[in-house]
């Protein structure tokens, strides 16, 4: 994990220094934010899906589907502009996501199909069956309010609150450790570890709030702030990163990973919670699909082309093992904002986009070969 | 000691996988406050008959009676909500997770709000794990990177955790140093003397001979002898374990007289 952040720090000063400062101008991170959050959303769960000893092919092309449909529910049965099309449409979108992900993990985890194969089902299915609903035409123009989710941001002000909520959030979870390891009489670390963690957390999370605010509308000084996809994402990661480690649920699924058998012995009901992983890719596979249609203001068929690859690099590049037991939503973010940095930053060189691609393959097998320098290690 | 209802009556089981007729016509009787020794040859069929009343397996035909009313178990969660815990051959452990979370793999305790108390967990699986190793420490390393002693203590907290009417150890000692192994001896006394049953599968006599008040013998999925470790030898026991041939000198039901 370190490493990847080190890798990180250093894509970061090697593109800045090629770009001449444009790599780290506030601009370009507003956008490479931006453009981070819709692999980093469905990474959350990909993770876990992932730690499950299982894998979700399907992603991208399900985010066509789903992008499609939601576009043509509000075209032709809700009506744009209306006060209700745009949070109806988002509902339906990401129910309709975590349907489609739960009826892929039931046939993986009932009828015992490798998942591979029902999602790589999935990759072939759910975009011929976006071409039936709009027979290949791209779903345009969208709800003005559902385009916020897309390309609004919330603004100076909003983004110091939400840097204060994540940072109050932080330290209330140290605080609530230490009350609770209190109670049953046990000792506490020193109160100053906490302090630092929270200190660093603190300087990392404003440093953050404090770029996206310098990045300002065109014209003016108004900063724009944090954007709403990046919001969405960061309120993601908060669930996942809950449902992960402080939950039942996120127990089975590590547990599970690290040993079916153990599992099942326990008593654990792991063909539902296999599920469950699914649907939640599901969901967030749905999320994905506002975010891109409403950047796009538009719900194209090509959507989603390769999204499932860049989701499971950016997992595994994040330290999630392929064999399953291991991996960590946060490791997924980093992994997410490794890759999406070197694409930024060739696009920033100039590079076309079939060197972008290459570069993508490279890092996703290098990736893999760490993983198995890691399994190595560990063995 | 052996007065009372039985603990465990498993009468008439069947168990096939495929071709292989696993376990055949078998039965055994548990009394609370006994420890009863299963014994038999590699393959006798020793752990599947355990699996079935774990749950892990479901048997063909047969019925088992807890505290002499039948029961349906069809999944290690029915086999639990009846007081019957496990310690299985494999030990079956998450190695990814800590001892903690092993010991409470399934069963996890949540707060108000639905998430896991970490720190209680932890007060607890210290203090059950200390009754079986009062030095154990590593409660947060993953178990993969345990001792083979270490992760036996791990499976072996577990059952004790949850109020236990019947234990079933399926080779509790395999993994553990002469010391480790006399702190189980003393820990099957001790639960005996809270009136817990326990089966315990052994290779080792010794120990069956040890513990055990009385000794269930199988072989080829079948029940060859059932009867106080007093009425027998260990001689004889290996005769049964190896023939099929009971004390009397005769054979038991579908064993033949020549080896095998
Ligand atoms: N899941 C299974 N599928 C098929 N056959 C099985 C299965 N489990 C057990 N068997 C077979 O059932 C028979 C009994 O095996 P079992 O593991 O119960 O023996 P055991 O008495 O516990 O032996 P050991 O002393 O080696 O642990 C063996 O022939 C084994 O191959
Ligand atoms: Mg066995």
């Amino acid at each position: 994990m370190l490493a990847m952040l080190i890798a990180l720090a250093a894509a970061a000063i090697v593109f800045n220094i090629l770009s001449h400062g444009l790599f780290l101008s506030p601009r370009n991170l507003w956008n490479l934010a931006v453009q981070t959050s819709v692999v980093g959303i469905i990474s959350t769960g990909m993770v876990l899906v992932i730690v499950s000893r299982n894998i979700d092919l399907s992603v991208g092309s399900l985010e066509s589907f789903l992008g499609i449909s939601g576009a043509f529910l509000q075209l032709q049965v809700l009506h744009i502009g209306a006060p209700n099309t745009w949070w109806a449409g988002i509902l339906f979108v990401v129910v309709l996501g975590g349907l489609c992900g739960a009826l892929q993990g039931a046939i993986t985890a009932y009828l015992g199909l490798p998942s591979f194969v029902v999602t790589l089902a999935g990759l072939m299915a759910w975009r011929a069956v976006a071409w039936l609903v709009t027979r290949g035409e791209t779903v345009t123009p969208l709800d003005s309010t559902y385009s916020l989710f897309g390309d609004g941001s919330i603004g100076v002000a909003w983004s110091w609150v939400v840097g204060a909520a994540i940072v109050l959030i932080v330290a209330a979870l140290a605080l609530n450790r230490r009350v609770s390891r209190s109670r049953v009489g046990f000792g506490n670390r020193q109160w100053w570890l906490d302090l630092a963690g929270i200190a660093l957390v603190a300087a990392v999370v404003f440093a953050f709030v404090a770029t996206m605010n310098a990045y300002t509308y065109p014209r003016s000084v108004v900063g724009r702030g944090i954007p709403v996809p990046v919001l969405t994402l960061i309120v993601i990661v908060g669930i996942m990163s809950c449902l992960a480690t402080m939950t039942r649920f996120g127990r089975y699924i590590y547990g599970y990973g690290g040993n079916p058998e153990a599992a099942q012995l326990a008593g654990v009901p792991t063909k539902r919670v296999v599920t469950i992983a699914f649907a939640i890719v599901g969901v967030l596979t749905g999320v994905g699909a506002v975010v891109t249609t409403a950047r796009l203001n538009a719900a194209p068929l090509s959507i989603g082309q390769l999204l499932e690859l860049q989701v499971i690099a950016a997992c595994v590049i994040g330290g999630t093992s392929l064999t399953g037991g291991s991996g960590s939503i946060f490791g997924a973010i980093v992994g997410a904002t490794l890759i999406q940095s070197l694409l930024n930053g060739l696009v920033l060189l100039g590079v076309d986009s079939a060197t972008q691609q290459i570069v993508e393959a490279l890092v996703l097998l290098a990736a893999v070969w760490f993983d198995i320098i890691y399994q190595r290690r560990g063995a | 000691m052996t007065q009372g209802p039985p603990l465990v009556e498993m009468r008439g089981i069947h168990k096939r996988f495929g071709g292989v007729h696993a376990i055949q016509n078998m039965h055994l009787t548990l009394y609370p406050g006994e420890v009863l020794g299963l014994l038999g040859h590699n393959g006798a069929g020793k752990s599947t008959l355990m699996k079935i009343l774990a749950g892990a397996y479901t048997l063909d035909t047969g019925e088992i009676l807890v505290s002499g009313s039948p029961v349906q178990i069809l999944s290690p969660r029915d086999s639990k909500r009846v007081g019957i815990e496990t310690i299985y051959q494999t030990l079956a452990l998450a190695d990814n997770l800590s001892a903690v979370a092993n010991i409470f793999f399934g069963r996890e305790i949540v707060n108000a709000f639905g998430m896991l108390d970490e720190a209680r967990m932890e007060r607890d699986a210290i203090s059950v794990i200390r009754r079986l190793n009062p030095n154990f420490q590593n409660f947060h390393a993953l178990v993969g990177g345990l001792s083979g002693g270490q992760r036996q203590a791990v499976a072996i907290a577990r059952t004790l955790q949850f109020n236990a009417k019947i234990i079933i150890m399926d080779e509790p000692t395999a993994a553990l140093g002469p010391q480790e192994t006399r702190m189980v001896g003393d820990l099957i006394r001790q639960l005996k003397a809270e009136g817990i049953g326990i089966i315990m599968i052994s290779h080792d006599l010794h120990d069956v001979f040890d513990l055990s008040d009385r000794v269930t013998v199988m072989k080829n999925g079948r029940h060859v002898w059932t009867g106080h470790v007093a009425e027998t030898t260990k001689d004889q026991v290996l005769e049964m374990i190896i023939l099929g041939k009971v004390p009397d000198g005769s054979y038991a039901p579908g064993m033949t007289s020549d080896f095998g």
